[in-house]
């Protein structure tokens, strides 16, 4: 029940202010600190104040932490990520909810525990797999028959290996899932009617009405590929597949060294940029998709 | 144009078996309707023949050609949906053209064939419009285009006016039926309302439990019931039945404490079995002052405007009875009510079954749109 007094009012509205400041505390934070000098930024106490070496300080970050090139990685596996995960978690969705087989509760509970296993918990067997691509069929057939083969293939320092383990997992199956069940069967059986199998079905019909879901995926998955930190740090040793999470770690000045934390804090900035311009831009097709009233 | 034949089909789901050896023919051009309560199988039926559900076992054969195997785009038929399974995405042209582009008919050639179906169905003016935009009737109007457009041997209809209101729904069913003298194609259309299956049918087939109990014509359903379900089913409010016994001597059935008469040859057929009889309520007449007859009394009345359905109790038995509309009778009124006995219907208590003595005399076949809103009353839906 909502009650609307104006003692409640106000204390709804302290509380949001409150969360507000905490939300945006660390934002304002580094927007003031990332223009401001070595000194200024050291000084005590913190000067909330924005000063003139905003533009100074992207650029050192830039240049020293080799941005280019990480920044054009970062993008090119949230890209991957996203796009992979999208096609794959829309045909999952699509096998598990229109199509009668024995199997199908076995390939649901399948993906499903794929849930319960993020990359995060899985790292080290995911990773000894992405070292040696034929590793468990190779111990099978060890197993087997006792002969031991020596094929080598790897996907470390590669896009491959830094975006396929990303994609495999469950979370959008069910989002599409969910999205699918509350289509009408007959939707189908007229498609079918129609002439139209079921490829032609995916593509006219399912995919242009999963389109605000979609975007709500892409959204989500463009944030997490970007954010990726454990297992690019992982999988690459070759400094051309850096991604801008790990050129971020070489910004953080080190013990002894010069505590400019201002170019810290511009590094910082400029990696959060892509993803903040993609939220801001999706947010109204996010909000819609994850709600899903839209007929 | 095509005859359906379907030979000792079968369907369950798991063990439970729903429709239980069904065999039907249905001849070209024929407008079929299958009636039946919910849950009677009627819908399966309609779908193994469209090729949505599996056949269990048996055949259905379309023009000659066993389909069991079939896609449903190989079968040549159309289906309307109750609920119209519209494409949400897609403009009515998009809509009603969608079998044609999967076909790969070229776009000139798909828009001419479009503009010509939505002028059949009215809609040339909203061929650019999403659904949503489009009330309940546009939308059943844009379904049947998009089963027209594909020139199907057989349309088929799955309870296609029951989300509409009632005044949409006597309008549309007009539609349906002139639609169909036009196209000629074999028609098979599921419903649960009789008065829809009365007015459309060619043909009707009713539908109890997974098995066929009736077919025939509906007038001939209506006047000559095969089992009490059909009588019970067909006709607004129901055939009045009741149980009783013959009196052999007398020709005479026991309702409630009257006698009533019926056929010496009947009573002499029947001696001694238990039966249930039925009359209608239309063919039950209000004595004249002084004429014998069974006492009853009334329970409530309701006004039809072209009459009253009058319900009585007769020793704890519920009776209508349909009178003209200048009858005055109430509330808690006697009344003596009489029952013509040429009318009378006899089915074995049993097995339900009729009994056939001397055939109540049909009156001539009329057009059924005409000659049967005065016998049913449009406005009960059994379910």
């Amino acid at each position: 029940m909502i009650q609307r007094t104006p003692w409640s009012n106000a204390l709804t509205y302290t509380l949001m202010v409150l969360g507000f400041l905490v939300l945006i505390g660390p934002f304002i934070v580094i927007i003031s600190g990332a223009s401001q000098t070595m000194v200024q930024i050291n000084a005590v106490p913190f000067n909330f104040v924005p000063q003139d070496q905003f533009l100074v300080n992207l650029k050192t970050a830039w240049t020293r932490a080799n941005l280019g090139t990480a920044m054009l990685n970062s993008f090119a596996m949230a890209v991957i990520v996203t796009f992979g995960k999208v096609a794959l978690s829309a045909m999952t969705a699509f096998a598990i909810v229109f199509f009668r087989t024995r199997l199908k509760h076995v390939f649901f509970w399948v993906v499903f525990i794929t849930l319960m296993l993020p990359l995060e918990v899985r790292v080290v067997p995911t990773y000894s797999v992405a070292a040696d691509l034929f590793q468990p069929f190779k111990l099978l057939i060890a197993a087997l028959t006792g002969i031991e083969i020596s094929v080598d293939w790897n996907l470390l320092n590669s896009y491959a290996g830094l975006t396929l383990p990303l994609v495999a997992t469950a979370t959008g199956t069910f989002l599409y899932r969910q999205f699918f069940l509350t289509l009408p069967d007959e939707l189908a059986e007229a498609a079918r009617m129609d002439g139209s199998g079921p490829v032609r079905f995916f593509f006219d019909i399912l995919l242009p009405l999963s389109r605000t879901n979609m975007l709500a995926l892409t959204t989500i998955m463009f944030v997490y590929g970007w954010n990726q930190y454990l297992w690019p740090l992982l999988m690459v040793t070759d400094p051309s597949y850096t991604t801008a999470l790990m050129a971020l770690r070489s910004l953080v000045p080190s013990d002894n060294g010069t505590p400019d934390w201002n170019v810290t804090l511009a590094g910082s900035l400029i990696i959060m940029a892509p993803p903040l311009l993609l939220v801001a831009v999706l947010q109204r097709w996010f909000v819609r998709g994850l709600v899903s009233t839209e007929k | 144009m095509a005859d359906i034949q379907i030979r000792d089909v079968r369907k369950s789901y798991g063990k439970t078996p729903t429709l239980h050896g069904i065999d039907l023919v249905f001849a070209s051009g024929e407008f079929v309707v299958i009636l039946g309560p919910s849950g009677c199988g009627k819908s399966t039926l309609l779908r193994m023949i469209a090729g949505l559900e599996d056949i269990t076992s048996g055949e259905i054969a379309i023009d000659g050609r066993v389909v069991n195997k079939l896609e449903p785009r190989e079968r040549g038929c159309a289906m309307v949906f109750q609920n119209y399974a519209l494409y949400p995405h897609m403009t009515v042209a998009g809509n009603i053209g969608y079998a044609l582009r999967v076909a790969g008919v070229p776009k000139a050639e798909r828009e001419r064939r479009i503009a010509e179906t939505a002028k059949i169905v009215g809609l040339q003016d909203y061929l650019d419009r999403r659904p949503a935009a489009l009330s309940g009737g546009q939308r059943q109007r844009v379904a049947m285009a998009r089963a027209i457009i594909r020139e199907p041997k057989v349309f088929l209809f799955d309870e296609p006016l029951s989300n509409l209101d009632a005044k949409l729904r006597v309008s549309m069913r007009a539609e349906i039926r002139k639609l169909h003298q036009r196209l000629s194609a074999t028609s098979v259309f599921v419903t649960h309302d009789q008065v829809e299956a009365m007015t459309l049918a060619d043909r009707l087939v009713v539908m109890n439990r997974g098995h066929v109990e009736q077919v025939g014509r509906p007038l001939d359903i209506y006047h000559r019931p095969a089992s009490t379900f059909v009588a019970s089913f067909i006709g607004s409010p129901a055939m009045n039945l009741f149980r009783t016994r013959v009196e052999v001597e007398t020709a005479t059935v026991r309702l409630g404490e009257a006698m009533v008469d019926i056929d010496p040859v009947a009573a002499h057929v029947l001696r001694g079995r238990d039966i249930i009889v039925g009359i209608r309520p239309e063919q039950c007449k209000l004595a004249a002052p002084g004429e014998k007859g069974i006492p009853a009394i009334i329970e409530f009345v309701e006004e039809l405007g072209t009459g009253r359905m009058v319900h009585c109790d007769i020793a704890g038995e519920a009776f209508a009875v349909a009178v003209p509309e200048e009858a005055e009778v109430a509330a808690g009124d006697r009344v003596t009510l009489t029952l013509p006995l040429q009318q009378l219907h006899f089915f074995d208590s049993e097995s339900q079954k009729r009994i056939e003595l001397s055939p109540v005399p049909l009156p001539a076949q009329p057009k059924p749109a005409a000659g049967l809103s005065t016998l049913i009353q449009p406005t009960g839906v059994h379910s």
